[in-house]
C-alpha cells in the first residue's frame, strides 16, 4: 500500500535517510576523532607494552620519568628489551621568522624503535646522521612548508635537504614520513633520542616513555602488573594505553555531548518525519486496513504488514544515509576531516534505524488495533 | 404503535418455510454516553432468508449501516440477539469470530474498497488467502471469477485503471470468490451512474444470488428496488415495514421519492 503513496514513501524514505546519514556521518567523525586520539599508538607498534608515569591519563599527556626507569625495566623478569621515547613539544623557527609548534619524537638511537611506519621519501637509518630529522608529510607540506618567493605564490614543502631550526639548533630534514593524522595538529618531527634532549628545553626528566617487548609467550597483563609492582610505574599494553586515551577524552571533553546530541537529533528528527507520515499513511489507508479486517484478516497479520512496510522503507533508507555518509567520507578522505566507518558503526546506526521504524509503526498499529472494521461501511 | 409492535411485521411472513440465514430480535445499539448517548438500533427485529435478496431502505441516519454492521460481525450490539447461519457473532471469540465472518460473508462497499497496490486477480483472490488456500491456486480462481464478470481479459491490471463500474464488478468477484452464504452489500450503485448500476444489480442478481445465497443490500437507490425479493424500511432505529416491492412501500407515485 505504501509503495502506492509515491509522496508518502519518499517522505519517509527520506526521514529514514536523514536519521541514518546524520547517525552514520556524525557517529563515523566522532569515530574518526576517537581513533586520532590514540594515533600515535597505532603508529608505534612494536611496544607489546608501554611504560609510563602513573600519573598520564593520554598519549599526549607526558610525565616525565626519570633515566633510570629504564634500567629497572629491563631488569624485569619476562622484559626481552626495553627502549626510551622522548615525546615533547618544540618550536621550529620558520624561514620568515615565525614560529610553529611541533611534536618531536626522539627514537632509542641503536634501534630506531617506535620511528614512522611508512617513509615516503629518505629512510629511517638516515637519522643516525648528524643533525638529522624526518618531518611527516603533513607538516612538510602544511604548517612547516617555506613561504614562496614572493608574498602570493605558493608555499613550498619541506623536502630532504632542508634545515630547520629547532629550540636554537640546527636539523636537517633528512626524510619524509607518512603516518596516522593524530588528535594534534601540529607537524611531527622524528630524530635519535640523545639528539631529542639536546634540541629539548632543559628539564631534570626527560625521559617520557619506555616501550618493552616482551619475551615470547609472556602473559602482558601479567608483566604490566610485575613492572607496576616493582617499578611503581603505570605499564599498559597498546589496546589498554588507546582505551586509556579514549576514556580520558570521553570523560574530560565536551566531544561526546556535542557528538551524542547531534546523532541524537538525528534520531529525534528522523523518528518524528518518519513516525507522522507513516501515521499519515496508515490514517489515509484505514478504509483498506478496515476491509481487510472486516474480511477476516487478524490483527497480528495487520501488524505483520504494517511492520514489513515500516522495516522495507526503513531499509531502503539506511541504505540510502549509510551510502550517502559512506560517499562523503571517502571524498573527504584527503582532507583533514575525520571519518572512519565501522563495521559496528553501522550496525548500530541499523539499529537505530530499527527503532525508529518500530517507534512509526508502532503509532499505527496502535489506531489499526483500535480500528472497528464497521469504519468500512462509512462511506 | 411501539417500536416492537412494528418491528414483528419484519420478521418470516406467514407461510414462509424457507430457512432463515439471519435472524435479528430486539438488537439495539447505541453511540456515545451520556446526554450525548445516539440510539441508532432501538429494537430491530429483522429476518432474512436463504436464497433471498434483501434491500434495506431508509432515510440517512435510520441506522441501516449500524444495522448491516452488526449483522456482519464488524460491530457489536448492545442488546438483543442477532444470529448468522444459527451463529452469534457476540458469542464467539475474537480470532474465531474473525474467521467465521471471513468465511461466511463478503462484502460490497460503495466505493469498492480495493487495494490499489494488487491486481484486480489479487485483490479478488485475498478472501481465499485468508481462507487458507495457496497462492497460485487462489489466483486461478480470482481469475476464473473475473471472467465470469466480465472482466477475464484485464486480470492484471490495477484497479485505477477501471471505470467505476468495471471496479464494482471486481469488488463483486472479491466477494463471491470464497463462496460465502451472506453478501453484504453497502450502496452498491450510489457511486456508479444509471445504467452501469442497473447492470451491476443483474450480476448481483443474476451471480451472487446462484447457490442459494443471501444478499442483503442497503441503499437509497429506488431505480434498484425491482430487484429485491423484500424491502426493509427503517426509520429511527427500528425496521418499521417490510414489503415486496416498492410500490407497496411508496405507493403508485414511486418515482418522486
Amino acid at each position: 500500500m505504501l509503495f502506492n503513496d509515491k509522496a508518502k514513501f519518499f517522505g519517509i524514505v527520506m526521514g529514514v535517510t536523514l536519521a541514518s546519514l546524520v547517525i552514520t556521518q556524525q557517529g563515523s567523525i566522532f569515530t574518526g576523532i576517537m581513533t586520532r586520539t590514540f594515533g600515535t599508538i597505532t603508529d608505534m607498534s612494536y611496544p607489546d607494552i608501554w611504560v609510563m608515569d602513573r600519573k598520564v591519563q593520554f598519549i599526549d599527556d607526558v610525565k616525565p620519568l626519570a633515566d633510570t626507569a629504564l634500567f629497572e625495566v629491563r631488569g624485569i623478569e619476562g622484559v626481552a628489551s626495553a627502549v626510551p621515547l622522548y615525546k615533547g613539544m618544540i618550536r621550529a623557527r620558520m624561514d620568515n621568522g615565525t614560529f610553529q609548534n611541533c611534536n618531536l619524537y626522539g627514537l632509542d638511537d641503536s634501534s630506531l624503535i617506535g620511528g614512522p611506519g611508512m617513509m615516503v621519501e629518505g629512510r629511517l637509518e638516515d637519522l643516525r646522521r648528524a643533525e638529522s630529522v624526518i618531518v611527516d608529510l603533513e607538516g612538510a607540506t602544511g604548517r612547516l612548508a617555506k613561504p614562496g618567493p614572493t608574498p602570493d605564490s605558493p608555499r613550498v614543502p619541506l623536502k630532504v635537504g632542508d634545515t630547520l631550526e629547532l629550540n636554537d639548533h640546527r636539523a636537517v630534514v633528512v626524510g619524509i614520513s607518512k603516518g596516522s593524522r593524530t588528535f594534534q595538529s601540529q607537524p611531527n618531527i622524528y630524530t635519535t633520542y640523545s639528539r631529542a634532549i639536546t634540541f629539548a628545553p632543559r628539564e631534570r626528566k626527560l625521559l617520557s616513555f619506555i616501550f618493552v617487548k616482551a619475551k615470547p609467550g609472556e602473559d602482558l597483563y601479567a608483566l604490566c602488573e610485575r613492572i607496576t609492582k616493582r617499578t611503581g610505574l603505570a605499564a599498559y599494553t597498546s589496546d589498554q594505553f588507546k582505551m586509556l586515551t579514549v576514556s580520558y577524552f570521553l570523560k574530560y571533553t565536551g566531544i561526546p555531548i556535542n557528538f551524542g546530541i547531534a546523532v541524537s537529533l538525528g534520531f529525534l528528527v528522523g523518528t518524528l518525519i518518519t513516525g507522522f507520515m507513516f501515521y499519515s499513511f496508515t490514517i489515509d489507508n484505514l478504509k483498506y486496513l478496515g476491509t481487510l479486517k472486516a474480511m477476516g484478516v487478524g490483527d497480528g497479520k495487520l501488524m505483520a504488514m504494517i511492520m514489513l512496510q515500516a522495516l522495507t522503507v526503513g531499509f531502503i533508507g539506511f541504505g540510502l544515509g549509510v551510502g550517502i555518509a559512506s560517499f562523503f567520507g571517502t571524498s573527504m578522505r584527503e582532507t583533514q576531516l575525520a571519518f572512519r566507518i565501522t563495521w559496528q558503526l553501522v550496525f548500530a546506526a541499523g539499529g537505530a534505524v530499527v527503532v525508529i521504524c518500530m517507534l512509526a509503526a508502532m503509532l499505527s498499529v496502535r489506531k489499526v488495533i483500535a480500528l472497528e472494521p464497521a469504519i468500512v461501511f462509512k462511506g | 404503535m411501539s417500536a416492537l409492535a412494528t418491528a414483528v411485521s419484519a420478521t418470516a411472513p406467514e407461510g414462509n418455510t424457507r430457512p432463515i440465514a439471519v435472524r435479528c430480535r430486539q438488537v439495539t445499539k447505541n453511540y456515545g454516553t451520556g446526554n450525548a448517548t445516539v440510539r441508532a438500533l432501538r429494537g430491530v427485529d429483522l429476518d432474512v432468508f436463504e436464497g433471498e435478496l434483501l434491500m434495506m431502505v431508509g432515510p440517512s441516519g435510520c441506522g441501516k449501516t449500524t444495522l448491516i454492521s452488526v449483522i456482519a460481525g464488524v460491530l457489536d450490539r448492545d442488546e438483543g440477539d442477532c444470529q448468522v447461519f444459527g451463529r452469534d457473532f457476540s458469542a464467539l471469540a475474537g480470532s474465531e469470530r474473525t474467521r467465521f465472518r471471513g468465511q461466511t460473508i463478503g462484502f460490497v462497499f460503495q466505493s469498492f474498497n480495493l487495494i490499489p497496490t494488487l491486481t484486480i486477480a489479487e485483490n479478488v483472490s485475498v478472501p481465499l488467502l485468508l481462507n487458507g488456500v495457496g497462492r497460485s491456486a487462489a489466483l486461478k480462481k480470482a481469475k476464473e471469477m473475473l471472467a465470469v464478470v466480465g472482466l477475464g481479459d484485464r486480470v492484471n491490471e490495477t484497479p485505477n485503471r477501471l471505470s467505476g463500474g468495471q471496479q464494482q464488478r471486481v469488488a463483486i468477484s472479491r466477494a463471491l470468490v470464497h463462496d460465502p452464504k451472506l453478501i453484504v452489500c453497502d450502496e452498491p450503485t450510489s457511486a456508479l451512474d444509471h445504467e452501469t448500476g442497473h447492470r451491476v444489480m443483474e450480476l448481483l442478481r443474476g451471480v451472487a444470488m446462484s447457490g442459494n445465497r443471501s444478499l442483503i443490500v442497503v441503499t437509497h437507490d429506488n431505480r434498484i428496488f425491482e430487484f429485491a425479493d423484500r424491502i426493509a424500511h427503517m426509520d429511527d432505529g427500528v425496521v418499521d415495514k417490510v414489503v415486496g416491492s416498492a410500490k407497496e412501500l411508496y405507493g403508485p407515485n414511486m418515482a418522486a421519492k
